[in-house]
């Protein structure tokens, strides 16, 4: 009979086993999934970039440095990315280059003749979606992160932590304090103002 | 606001569901067809061998029809209410319209982790909106014109997150079905009591009541008759309610990821009051398709109710409870907000 209940118990205590250590590991890949979505989106506004550069170059002659801190941050932000950077660093790369997106696209508002051109319009609003991407993407990956990271440090599941090689994932912290500060420019040139 | 646990759950009951409607469908049908063949059966008991209804026929018809249905509504489904509400699909975005609704919708699958649905637009100026499709692959989103001129963009992020929330759940399966059902039931319902009710009734009636009563099996076949006509009377009646009931409480769900993935509950609430404002009958989405939308498209006054009344015919809550809901929300993000930068709330 207590050779019975043991049994039970033990195949209880493995059920739960396999279960959490399943768990951990379809949140594991999750997060591997989030990264790599963040990974096509910032891939997609680093080519969009030069597009935009040289449709606006011709008519923004005066604003040469503002340009150049744009191509200057993406390209920096590629080199880093490439070697396979970590959150933090590819997070700070990218947030400069939204800085320097930004300042662009102060400095394009002031250019009517720059707007009313289509190409300009139609870039800015595939910047503006791709900003969005970004956003929704980092979004998506700091909360399967923060649940992966949770469920790997509560009480059980942490003693299988260890076995399904669960580390904590690093959330995208945004750094800049620019960034911080949602940017008031509105971009989708709709009539009308813009819900914030 | 839905933890990811909470939307497992609702996705797997969802699924079942979608199982246990199909399966109910079916077997109802079964009811009404072999019903009607044993009442036949017991009708014709004395009679000679040749002319007795030995051949369940109405059950092997009814029962046919159902699962072929059944098999429609899970293959095409979609596709039928997309083509009763007359909407054109975007493959390439032509306009700059066009370009920000597929951009917006891009954008917020992202943030859903669903990948793109197909886009569909309706030509009719009253904002509104609806998601159809048995899975992620078959999924389709489609809006109004009348949705894209009047929304800014955050409000049609808030409206298509909306959208997606019911695809990630599974209510557009469970809805898309429930929608072809009710059809089903109304066309064959319709036709049955033009039978039932013009022509064979009464002569039937007459012919089992006398001689069922000398057999002493005659109670049996009377009341499977009165139950067998009930039947026939309620259906239509039933399945529609099912069909409102099941989507009124999956509104509030979809409204609460729709906040979680924009972030910002206060783009549903105002676009919600705008196509509330607007609120002309969005001609082209009729009565089958109604329970989809994110608002009711006929404007029926039943949903600004609350009570068993409105729990039974509304499609949708109140309008004006799912905003305050949402300005809840709101407001708790920016209290929670507040109280993360070290800034203590204003006590009043």
């Amino acid at each position: 009979m207590g050779l019975l209940v043991l049994l039970v118990l033990a195949a209880a205590v493995l059920f739960w086993i396999v279960g959490a250590y399943n768990g951990l590991i379809s949140l594991k890949n999750q997060v591997a999934n989030g990264w790599k979505q963040i990974d096509v989106q910032l891939k997609r506004r680093h080519d969009l970039i030069p597009n935009l550069v040289d449709t606006v170059k011709g008519a923004m002659q005066f604003e040469r440095e503002t340009l150049q801190a744009v191509i200057e941050a993406r390209n920096q932000a590629i080199s880093i990315e490439r070697g396979g950077a970590g959150v933090a660093a590819t997070a700070q790369a990218e947030s400069q280059l939204s800085a320097a997106l930004g300042r662009l696209f102060a400095v394009v508002e002031a250019y009517p003749q720059l707007k009313a051109t289509g190409n300009v319009s139609q870039l800015q609003e595939e910047l503006t979606s791709t900003e969005n991407r970004i956003a929704f993407a980092r979004q998506h990956y700091n909360d399967v992160s923060t649940q992966y990271n949770t469920r790997q440090q509560q009480f059980p599941t942490n003693l299988v932590a260890g076995l399904a090689k669960a580390t904590p994932a690093e959330l995208w912290e945004i750094t800049d304090a620019a960034e911080r500060a949602v940017p008031k420019v509105d971009l989708s040139f709709r009539p009308g103002v813009r819900a914030s | 606001m839905s933890t990811p646990t909470d939307l497992f759950s609702q996705q797997q009951s969802n699924r079942s569901r979608s199982h246990w409607l199909i399966a109910g469908f079916v077997l109802f049908f079964a009811w009404l067809g072999f019903g009607g063949d044993l009442i036949l059966l017991e009708m014709s008991r004395g009679e000679p061998a040749g002319s007795q209804w030995d051949v369940p026929l109405f059950g092997l018809t009814l029962t046919t029809y159902a699962v072929i249905t059944a098999l429609w509504a899970w293959h095409a489904g979609s596709e039928a209410v997309l083509r009763s509400t007359g909407a054109t699909r975007v493959e390439q975005a032509e306009t700059e319209q066009e370009r920000l609704l597929v951009n917006v919708v891009e954008e917020m699958c992202v943030a859903a982790g669903l990948s793109r649905p197909s886009i569909w637009l309706i030509a009719d100026g009253d904002p509104n909106a609806f998601a159809t499709g048995r899975d992620e692959r078959t999924a389709a989103i489609a809006v109004t014109q009348g949705l894209l001129d009047t929304c800014t963009r955050d409000e049609l992020q808030a409206v298509i997150a909306h959208e997606l929330a019911h695809i990630k759940n599974y209510d557009a399966r469970l809805m898309t079905l429930l929608a072809a059902m009710v059809g089903a039931i109304t066309v064959i319902s319709d036709y049955m009591s033009r039978i039932l009710f013009q022509r064979g009734t009464h002569r039937a009636l007459g012919a089992v009541v006398p001689r069922g009563r000398k057999k002493g099996g005659g109670i049996f076949v009377i009341l499977l008759l009165v139950l067998w006509l009930l039947s026939w009377l309620l259906a239509p009646f039933i399945s529609r309610m099912l069909a409102l009931g099941v989507s009124r409480k999956r509104e509030f769900l979809a409204d609460a990821m729709s906040a979680q993935f924009t972030r910002n509950p206060m783009a549903l609430a105002s676009a919600l009051e705008k196509i509330e404002r607007a609120a002309a009958p969005t001609r082209c989405i009729t009565r089958g398709a109604a329970h989809l939308c994110i608002a009711d498209p006929l404007g029926r006054r039943v949903n600004l109710r609350e009570g068993w009344f409105a729990d039974l015919w509304g499609t949708h809550p109140p309008m004006a409870m799912r905003v305050s809901r949402l300005r809840g929300m709101a407001f708790r993000e920016q209290k929670r907000a507040r109280l993360g930068s070290g800034e203590m709330p204003q006590l009043a």
